[in-house]
């Protein structure tokens, strides 16, 4: 048979020959903007070419104009799938830069939303795995329950996807009672539907066989390839900014940092799955401690910083200075002071950093990402070699690569 | 915390002498201004030295101030080390008619893209990078997007006329 089909070709030939796949930019199974041109021997990958770039939108150029608030905007973009972790890593590092100091009930709320950001992040992630791997029902399981979060967001702050969510020094309006009430039932509700997507999936015969040992990174190779996140820590090594470098009172709490020892797509799905745990138990926690605030800290959402806080709008109508500060920050016209920090938080998918220089100005002199997206995809190419091309589709999901913190 | 600053600031200073150039510490991050030929053995003295253990790349990304004669682009290295938790930042000026960097690569893996990016948006050319081109702009681009002399249009200009929707 073998002759047969081969026979107008050279003695040997086809053995040799290798095949030029591409893969992406636009296909289903990428789950985003990701191009990788791929050579082929059969279903084996020999060499992987990534693209990137196709969304990339200058945010850094564009920083550079903006006065600071506006810029959350821009870092809603980043990591979408949990725009509020990055927006209240934004505020952290101006509020580091301005010399703010929120109180801890403010801290205790975004902890909250932080959290349950963090949850449909991996949530999101976790279920596209499944969706890879051939199972849908998961999937479309959960997804009503990142439904409930961004009602969330929705009460908390408006939107939904790009929340531009809190502000410099706390958040724009109080949690309303319907948000606590919609965090009790998410509290309620999703552990009972997480708990049955793990017995989907954690001791399903097919999912461990799609799953283990492929797309491996040793812990070595990972932190050369300055990982960070869920991927690092499936890999055995236990980072977590949370824990070293504690911001916005992350040191309150009590939570353990789950760790893998392979480094595969398993352990990855695995370390989500721990994390999803904690973090349901951080914002208990955080639940807790914000409705045992007693007296007029009850109702603080928002720093004491007149210069950057954005006043009531009953005050700017009837006090000089309110108006006065009003004008300045809608305008603009507040200049920062000179210096330059880097500030870092615990993204979806990994340290989150930003590095911000000011020149005493309006806007940032140099504005930028530590998109850990972006750092570790590098490691694609070699993750993905000599093995099969489906397993590559299920690694490039297990990532969580996010096209658009990626290309910023 | 065993790590401090003045302890990695002493070990660079006897290591290297007059090559370390200056040494603040804005908001509690350790920040080393380096010569620029120097950057590598910097880095590799960071990563090799058992007691400071600098192994971890956070960061690499590029500054532009045309008001610096003779050192225009500076390039900036957030370095972790994760035993002790202690955080420090690189910096080495460059001139922009030669802005030759050698390449961190042979150090961190993830220096690769890094590079690629500041490589992209500053022109910065790492020296020794194994494939140095652009990695977000398009490669037929002939500029750097983020140098200073490329502002973002301004609000107020008058050249354009849009008789539509005014600007």
């Amino acid at each position: 048979m073998q002759e047969q089909l081969n026979i107008n070709l050279p003695q040997g030939s086809i053995e040799k020959q290798t095949t030029r796949l591409n893969l992406g930019p636009t296909h289903p199974a990428t789950h985003g903007v990701f191009q990788n041109i791929l050579e082929m021997d059969g279903e084996r990958i020999i060499k992987t070419e990534s693209t990137v770039g196709y969304i990339h939108r200058a945010f850094e150029k564009i920083a550079e104009r903006r006065p600071l608030y506006q810029i959350t905007t821009l870092t809603d973009r980043l990591n979408y799938c949990s725009s509020p972790i990055n927006n209240m890593g934004w505020h952290l590092t101006c509020e580091k830069l301005l010399g703010v100091k929120t109180p801890k009930r403010v801290d205790y709320l975004r902890v909250i939303i932080m959290e349950i950001a963090r949850i449909t992040d991996h949530l999101i992630c976790n279920s596209i795995v499944g969706v890879d791997t051939g199972a849908y029902t998961g999937f479309l399981y959960v997804m009503q329950y990142r439904e409930l979060a961004y009602e969330i967001y929705e009460e908390v702050c408006g939107s939904r996807l790009t929340t531009n969510m809190g502000r410099i020094g706390g958040f724009e309006r109080d949690f309303s009672d319907v948000a606590f009430q919609k965090i009790e039932k998410f509290l309620n509700e999703f552990p009972g539907v997480w708990k049955e997507f793990e017995n989907l999936f954690n001791r399903n015969r097919i999912f461990i066989d799609r799953t283990v040992g492929t797309g491996a990174i040793s812990a070595e190779r990972a932190l050369n390839y300055s990982f960070t996140g869920p991927n690092l820590r499936a890999a055995g090594v236990d980072y977590d900014v949370r824990v070293h470098t504690p911001y916005s009172s992350y040191e309150d709490f009590d939570f353990i940092i789950p760790v893998g020892t392979s480094g595969d797509n398993y352990d990855r799905f695995m370390v989500r799955n721990a994390e999803i745990w904690e973090s349901l138990s951080i914002i208990k926690q955080a639940y807790q401690k914000v409705q045992a605030f007693k007296g007029t800290e009850a109702d603080v959402y928002h720093a004491d910083s007149p210069e950057y806080y954005l006043p009531a709008k009953a005050d700017v109508y009837t006090k000089m200075e309110a108006l006065i500060y009003h004008f300045k920050i809608v305008m603009g016209e507040t200049d920062i002071p000179a210096g330059e920090v880097y500030q870092c938080v615990e993204g979806g998918n990994g340290e989150l950093g930003f590095y911000l220089i000011s020149d005493g100005g309006r806007a940032p002199y140099r504005l930028h990402f530590r998109r850990p997206c972006f750092i570790y995809y590098q490691a694609y190419a070699e993750i993905v070699k000599d093995t099969m091309l489906s397993d590559a589709i299920v690694t490039l999901s297990s990532l969580n690569l996010i096209a658009g913190e990626m290309d910023a | 915390m065993s790590l401090s600053n003045e302890i990695i600031i002493e070990k660079l200073r006897s290591q290297f002498g007059d090559q370390i150039l200056s040494a603040e510490e804005p908001y509690g991050m350790l920040s080393v201004t380096v010569k620029n030929d120097f950057n590598l053995k910097v880095l590799t003295f960071l990563h090799d030295n058992d007691e400071l253990s600098f192994r971890f790349l956070t960061d690499l990304t590029g500054v532009h101030y045309p008001d610096r004669k003779g050192e225009e682009l500076c390039v900036v290295y957030h370095l972790h080390n994760l035993v002790d938790n202690v955080r420090m930042r690189i910096k080495i000026y460059v001139p922009i008619e030669k802005p030759d960097v050698y390449t961190a690569t042979g150090l961190f893996s993830g220096a690769n893209w890094m590079e690629r990016e500041t490589y992209d948006f500053y022109g910065i050319n790492f020296v020794g990078h194994p494939d140095l081109k652009r990695v977000l702009n398009v490669d037929e681009m002939d500029y750097f997007p983020m140098r200073k002399e490329f502002p973002l249009e301004d609000q107020t200009r008058v050249d354009k006329d849009d008789e539509m929707f005014g600007r």
